[in-house]
């Protein structure tokens, strides 16, 4: 029944296809290709925006994220909608007034500085590939987990469709794909919701068992088999088993299991004693070939299971000096954490049950539902600075939104400053109406498919879950309407993407840097090259991300445009004495660094590069929003007080144009529509 | 569209100095306002559930208080904020347009 997803996934492709070509009749001029003409009404911009922005992160990341992480994970869609509110205070009516293509535009002609506009550019291609990657690597992953095709084929088709109708029709074009691709997606996320939870239980009845039952995790069904990846997914090749109780887990007779390393799934603080593979596991089975499969396992290197064989994981207890560790007057526990270097399907059991007869094992990786379902858990206490870093995670995201060039260059989109405004209040009520859903799949995740903590493929549990509903051919139908909401997500956010990426070629470096003599009719050539030049780097950039996290990349993306665009627009917009060289010292400084902390963490993630740092100092570079965004503000304040001398003339005309109303006569166009 | 360069004449720098105030520290004056109000929010929900944990997890409807106030009411509150602000900026706007430029 699999053609049926499929056949959803289809018609989405065909609707896009079809609703580009329609809407392209109308795309003429240049002014349609770069900002549709200026002319997009209220609702129906507020739609393409929401559509546009609606992410694969948002549509299956944020469903994974709050699997994984719970409470924590919530200040992510609640960060991506009320991030909207920030722009609409300070940047969505100054930017619509300033009237100009894209976003460089505004560098430009704000401080009469074409050397800012380069600037200004490279951070618009920085941002845009950054976004557009996870958009491709969820593409790929999606066609995979409904149809099993190969990895590169869902980037092909999603990146040729939409180069495609980018390239024909520009912004006019796909305005009207955007619009419509936002209500496929609320469409496609509530539906199928409502449904399993009639079935299942609703949002508050299984965050109320949640409740009840504190001190519990989270068990798999008897017998239940699980994937567990080797080190081609690496870091997802980990399974951290509980402390609470031991745990047997079944490898199969024909599996070919290679394990890396055994150690404490609890991280050991300074001194206490190491505890060495044997202790944790053992062969249950006595015989010749088992005894010999302990001694490999005491001696502490990698070890290979063949034929099969059942492993007993215990629950070791802490010590320092040959002391117990003792919490809260009790003895503190680990479980074992175990790295794979080659896995594949086993099947978890409690060792030694007493109080609970007949349960399965308690997930691995998955947190204790006291840890899940409260504040500062595993996410923001991963470092142990829990508030630090949902403070900085709130910066980056509320930042971060106003500050991404793709969704910006839409509000050159509104005929007004004041229609930019309307709209921005509906964007912020359609997000709300789409991100309010989004959690509810994570909820529901914990509780019917805690597999998906094996292996760490929180992602599919939008795709996944209505499959497990007793009524197959509906099962398959709705997993089919999220499969293609999830198409829809990747279509338009990477549309918009390439929009603001080849008007970023076409207009500011064709039109502006390298002919700026030539005619509008040249750039829109130039706009239709760019895009398919474009599409192509998108697509092979995407085959290179496949053991990238989504929610990491779009994060990458979100932490640069929060520390660069978001205070050169707020500062660029409402004070006067901002000059070319402190808005471009404080965006390189705290974009840049932003970007080299991040990176950097992810390297010693990945451990590429091996350095002892405080774990203050890593919180701060796994969210480097709290100190990135004051960085790049102050540096644009200091140096802009040096460099007063070079603030433009007509600096006060400027802010004028950029504040008054429309009918006072006095705005104008950066670049006539 | 009206020729700007004869406003621009028109205005003695004195004079632009004071339609820019005029213009933009009043709109300015009303962002930073509903701004203090969101970013108070986005400040006192993490603090209310690090000093009162009990309290933020008050079981309402199945819901924790504090999941609810995320996860759910969030969404309307940002709503009527944004709202607001629109309307006081819309009414503020024609206010600023029949002063005119002088």
């Amino acid at each position: 029944m699999t053609f049926i997803p499929f056949a959803l996934v289809l018609l989405i492709i065909v609707a896009t296809i079809g609703l580009g070509i329609f809407a392209t009749r109308k795309a003429k001029t240049a002014s349609d290709f770069f900002v549709a003409g200026r002319s997009v009404g209220v609702l129906m911009n507020a739609s393409a925006i929401s559509g546009e922005y609606l992410s694969a992160a948002s549509f299956m990341g944020i469903a994974g994220l709050v699997m994984k992480n719970g409470y924590d994970a919530l200040w992510y869609p609640v960060g991506y909608a009320a991030g909207y509110l920030f722009l609409l205070l300070f940047i969505a009516g100054p930017l619509r007034r300033f009237g100009a293509y894209t976003i460089p535009d505004f560098a430009q002609g704000r401080f009469d500085s074409p050397m800012f506009r380069k600037i200004a550019v490279v951070f618009v291609l920085f941002i845009g590939f950054f976004y557009t990657m996870p958009q491709m690597k969820a593409a790929g992953l999606t066609m995979g987990t409904i149809l099993g095709w190969p990895y590169w084929a869902g980037i092909l088709v999603v990146g040729t469709v939409i180069t495609f109708n980018v390239a024909i029709g520009g912004m006019k074009g796909i305005t009207l794909v955007q619009a419509f691709q936002y209500w496929a997606k609320v469409f496609a996320i509530s539906l199928p919701l409502f449904v399993l939870m009639s079935v299942f239980g609703g949002y508050n009845s299984h965050l109320g068992e949640t409740a009840a039952a504190l001190k519990a995790s989270p068990r798999l069904e008897i017998g239940l088999k699980a994937t567990v990846n080797g080190a081609e997914k690496a870091p997802l090749n980990t399974i951290s088993l509980s402390a609470a109780e031991g745990t047997i887990i079944h490898f199969e007779h024909d599996g070919k299991y290679r394990i890396a390393k055994i150690s404490p799934a609890r991280k050991p603080e300074k001194g206490e004693d190491p505890i060495s593979a044997g202790t944790f596991a053992f062969p249950v089975a006595k015989n010749a070939a088992m005894d010999d499969l302990r001694t490999q396992i005491a001696s502490g290197k990698p070890f290979d299971i063949v034929n099969g064989a059942d492993l007993e994981f215990a629950t070791v207890p802490v010590s320092k000096g040959g002391q117990p560790v003792l919490k809260d007057g009790k003895p503190v526990r680990t479980g074992a954490k175990i790295e794979f270097e080659k896995g594949g399907s086993v099947t978890f059991a409690a060792a030694h049950q007493t109080s609970t007869a007949n349960a399965g094992a308690i997930v691995p990786n998955a947190p204790s539902n006291t840890k899940w379902l409260n504040p500062f858990g595993p996410l923001s206490g991963k470092w142990g600075f829990p508030l630090l870093y949902t403070y900085s995670l709130i910066i980056a995201l509320v930042c971060g939104t106003a500050g991404l060039p793709h969704i910006l260059v839409r509000f050159y989109t509104n005929p007004d400053g004041r229609a930019a405004k309307r709209t921005t209040l509906w964007v912020m009520v359609m997000l709300g109406g789409f991100y309010l859903f989004t959690p509810m799949w994570g909820v529901l995740g914990r509780s019917m498919m805690p597999q998906l903590y094996v292996n760490g493929a929180y992602d599919s549990a939008v795709i996944k879950l209505p499959t497990f509903l007793e009524n197959k051919l509906l099962g398959q139908i709705l997993s089919g309407v999220t499969s293609a909401g999830a198409f829809a997500a990747f279509m338009s956010t990477f549309s918009g993407l390439l929009v603001s990426m080849s008007g970023a070629f076409a207009h500011d470096i064709y039109g502006r840097i390298l002919k700026p003599k030539s005619s509008p009719e040249a750039r829109m050539v130039a706009f239709k090259v760019a895009a398919v030049g474009v599409g192509v780097v998108s697509m092979l950039l995407g085959l290179m991300v496949e053991t990238f996290d989504i929610a990491t990349m779009v994060g990458w993306a979100f932490a640069i445009g929060a520390a660069s665009y978001f205070p050169l627009l707020l500062l660029g917009s409402w004070w006067r004495g901002l000059t070319k060289y402190g808005a471009a010292t404080g965006m390189l400084l705290g974009g840049l660094l932003s970007l080299a902390a991040i990176v950097t963490n992810m390297l010693l993630d990945k451990k590429v590069i091996v350095l002892e740092l405080p774990n203050i100092v890593r919180a701060l570079m796994e969210q480097p929003a709290i100190w990135g965004v004051p960085l790049s503000i102050i540096s644009m304040v200091v140096v802009s007080k040096l460099t007063a001398k070079s603030i433009p003339a007509d600096a006060t005309m400027k802010m004028i144009r950029l504040h008054a109303p429309e009918e006072m006569g006095i705005s104008e166009n950066y670049i006539e529509a | 569209m009206q020729d700007d360069a004869a406003v621009d004449k028109k205005l003695t720098p004195e004079e632009a100095e004071k339609l820019m105030h005029r213009v933009m520290w009043r709109q300015a004056h009303l962002s930073l306002y509903v701004a203090a109000v969101f970013i108070a929010l986005l400040i006192v929900l993490p603090l209310f559930n690090l000093f009162t944990p009990a309290l933020a997890a008050t079981p309402v409807m199945g819901f924790t208080l504090t999941w609810l106030m995320l996860g759910v009411l969030f969404y309307p509150i940002t709503w009527l904020l944004s709202a607001f602000f629109v309307k006081r900026s819309n009414d503020l706007e024609s206010k600023i347009s029949k002063e005119g430029t002088k």
